[in-house]
């Protein structure tokens, strides 16, 4: 175990999944040599790996996501990066109509075993085209699996379940968590998918976010604590599979829940949380859902815009007292 | 093909404010006031310079995520455009946009995107509409090396060709996208050669040579104007600086960037020699202009310090043009 980065523990993934399986490749823009990943993360594969299995790309994203489901289904296991969230906008074919229908529209002969990797969040006053969260799209999609880590010992075990899963995975990062460092075993170890954790116990009230928004729900739940509020947090880890249990099983045991993402509040993923609680725990709950999102408009550039635009922890918490 | 001594001088002026404005937005960077990142102009502004002083007020231009130059260029209010790089609400766009979206639609700009290669479909669309409602007006399109390799750059140059369109494609070839080489994502010697097979006329020029892109814009305006359709320019030019704001720009080859930022290809300097020369220009009087653009970009940087920030709540304004 060692203290590392979000972006070490999901660069160490990477390597040793390229180690152990030849057919592992990495490609995008700027992911190689010159640069590193906008984010650094592959920063040192290329040189490790060479330029064949780290590939430098057009800025293509269509055909980048297309090229990933054309070796998915040939033999190989790439793992593409696409610079920004924002950007899958462009690569919105391929990885909706191609990649995540496959299996099922050719009846089960053929499976996308892709990795997209891409980023999420706001907070760096990049206004509206670098900054949105857009997960909620894809889980609308069937045939699609979503991670979601947000903590670094988490990265590492997701990312090597994702490069080994059979299917097209969307594995989403946050800008503001790259820099976080955690414990992380240095073995070879996986996450399953469709595991939540609990990343802190209470008894008053449930928390269930993602990203940013779990440590900003952390330091929250430390300070509700001091006023004598018991705060539950749920990381889902995964959107698909989504574990339902662990969230119901702590729904029935505080009576309360609060759900916080950073995406734009209408449509997102806080909403099917929302009506699947409703659906399966109605009758335990003590107080009606809280969601806590960002307000329905894109992001913003000034400062003050967008730290309004991003959920708090003031919004955190008022959320939670407003219910306990 | 002779240019009157009245446009030299013109070129000379424009080339040298852009390059006060984005000397000072470097300034002003420096006193870190300049939120978000920034994608400078430096070293490239005599394509805007040239190609602008070939439009009319009344014609448009559509802008990248490298865009002050641009839009400073076509004259915009450089009060408006500076508050806005800082986050203010006198900004062009009430400080929602910042740097990739510095955009006044008043001055002829229909936007600067954060998206690589988004603007191309939007400048079809725009000079589709100049030429169904009969107006003259023509629109110059600025884009990258890099967005040349996206798929909106073969859909919208077919679409302008066959419509014929009055639209100027400028390809500001500064031969990196990020740290990538232009060499290692187009196979062609240049990117004007691409244009060939939609059969549409294309020209490489000096992109630190106003006066060669000014005449290579205004035999591509000829066109546009009398119906005979876009015309390609790529114009051949080097950042003075990163790509981003942190970028030290280390991937160019030491020999490569000497050259380039050389005072012989300072794009101000070859202006002002050639307007010199030619008798358009005296020392006095370009001294002259040079004061009068040093204390307007002054004001501009005292305007914008003074602005006030947007009200957090402003962040809800202005998602829908109205109802009905
Ligand atoms: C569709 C898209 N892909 C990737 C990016 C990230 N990105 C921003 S600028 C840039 C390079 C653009 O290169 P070029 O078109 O040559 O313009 P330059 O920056 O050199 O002016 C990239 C890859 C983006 N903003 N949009
Ligand atoms: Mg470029």
């Amino acid at each position: 175990m060692a203290e590392i980065t979000y972006r070490e523990a999901l660069k160490e993934g990477l390597r040793e999944e390229m180690q152990r399986d030849e057919r592992v490749f990495i490609m995008g823009e700027d992911v190689g040599l010159n640069w590193g990943g906008a984010f650094k993360v592959t920063k040192g594969l290329a040189e490790e790996f060479g330029e064949a299995r780290v590939r430098d790309t057009p800025i293509s994203e269509n055909t980048i996501a297309g090229a990933a489901v054309g070796a998915a289904i040939t033999g190989l296991i790439p793992v593409v990066e696409i610079m920004f969230g924002d950007l899958i906008t462009l690569s919105m074919d391929q990885v909706c109509n191609q990649a995540a229908k496959m299996h099922y529209m050719f009846g089960g002969q053929t499976s996308v075993p892709l990795v997209l990797r891409s980023v999420f969040g706001g907070g760096k006053n990049l206004a509206s085209h670098h900054s949105q969260s857009l997960e909620s799209w894809f889980m609308h999609t069937p045939g699609l699996k979503i991670a979601v880590p947000a903590f670094a010992s988490d990265v590492k075990g997701l990312i090597k379940t994702a490069i080994r899963d059979p299917d097209p995975v969307m594995f989403f990062e946050h800008k503001l968590v790259y820099d976080k460092k955690e414990e992380v075993p240095d073995e070879d170890y996986t996450i399953p998918f469709g595991q939540a954790k609990v990343r802190r116990e209470g008894a008053d009230v449930t928390v269930w976010g993602t990203f940013f928004m779990l440590h900003k729900a952390l330091e929250v739940a430390e300070e509700l604590e001091k006023e004598g509020i018991s705060v539950e947090v749920i990381d889902p880890r995964t959107l698909a599979p989504l574990d339902t249990k662990t969230l119901i099983e702590s729904v029935k045991k505080t009576g309360r829940l609060v759900l916080v993402t950073e995406e734009t509040k209408t449509g997102a993923t806080t909403a099917e949380i929302a009506a699947i609680v409703q659906e399966e725990a109605f009758d335990w709950l003590d107080a009606p859902i809280k969601r806590v999102n960002a307000p329905d408009t894109p992001v913003p550039f000034s400062p003050p815009l967008e730290q309004y635009f991003i959920p708090n922890n003031k919004r955190i918490a008022r959320a939670i007292r407003d219910i306990v | 093909m002779a240019v009157d001594k009245k446009t030299l001088k013109e070129l000379y002026a424009r080339t040298l404010k852009v390059r006060r404005f984005e000397e000072k937005v470097w300034d002003l960077f420096g006193e870190n006031i300049v939120p978000g990142t920034l994608h400078l102009y430096l070293g490239q502004e005599a394509v805007a310079a040239g190609v602008t002083v070939a439009l009319e007020k009344t014609d448009w231009i559509q802008s990248t995520h490298r865009g002050h130059g641009h839009v400073i260029a076509k004259g915009a209010d450089m009060n408006a455009a500076l508050a806005e790089l800082l986050g203010k609400s006198t900004g062009s766009c009430k400080g929602k946009g910042g740097s990739m979206h510095i955009t006044q639609f008043d001055a002829g700009v229909l936007g600067a995107t954060g998206v690589v290669a988004s603007g191309l479909p939007i400048a079809v669309g725009a000079a589709l509409s100049c030429q169904m409602r009969g107006t003259k007006d023509v629109v110059a399109c600025f884009f990258g090396d890099g967005a040349s390799n996206n798929g909106t750059f073969g859909e919208s140059l077919n679409m302008s060709a066959i419509w014929k369109l009055p639209l100027i494609w400028v390809v500001e070839n500064n031969l990196y996208a990020m740290g990538t080489p232009i060499k290692m994502t187009c196979p062609s010697a240049t990117i004007a050669q691409r244009a060939d097979g939609y059969c549409i006329p294309n020209v490489v020029v000096d992109g630190n040579n106003a006066q060669e892109v000014y005449e290579a814009t205004v035999e591509a305006v000829k066109r546009a104007r009398s119906g005979e359709g876009p015309t390609l320019i790529e114009c051949q030019t080097y950042r003075m600086r990163g790509h981003s704001r942190f970028d030290p720009a280390k991937y160019r080859p030491e020999d490569e960037a000497k050259h380039w930022l050389s005072e012989e290809r300072d794009a101000v300097r070859i202006i002002r020699e050639i307007a010199i020369k030619q008798g358009a220009l005296t020392e006095t009087e370009a001294e002259k202009i040079e004061a009068k653009i040093t204390k307007d970009v002054e004001k501009a940087s005292e305007f914008a310090k003074k602005s006030e920030f947007p009200k957090p709540e402003e962040t809800l304004d202005d998602v829908f043009a109205g109802v009905l």
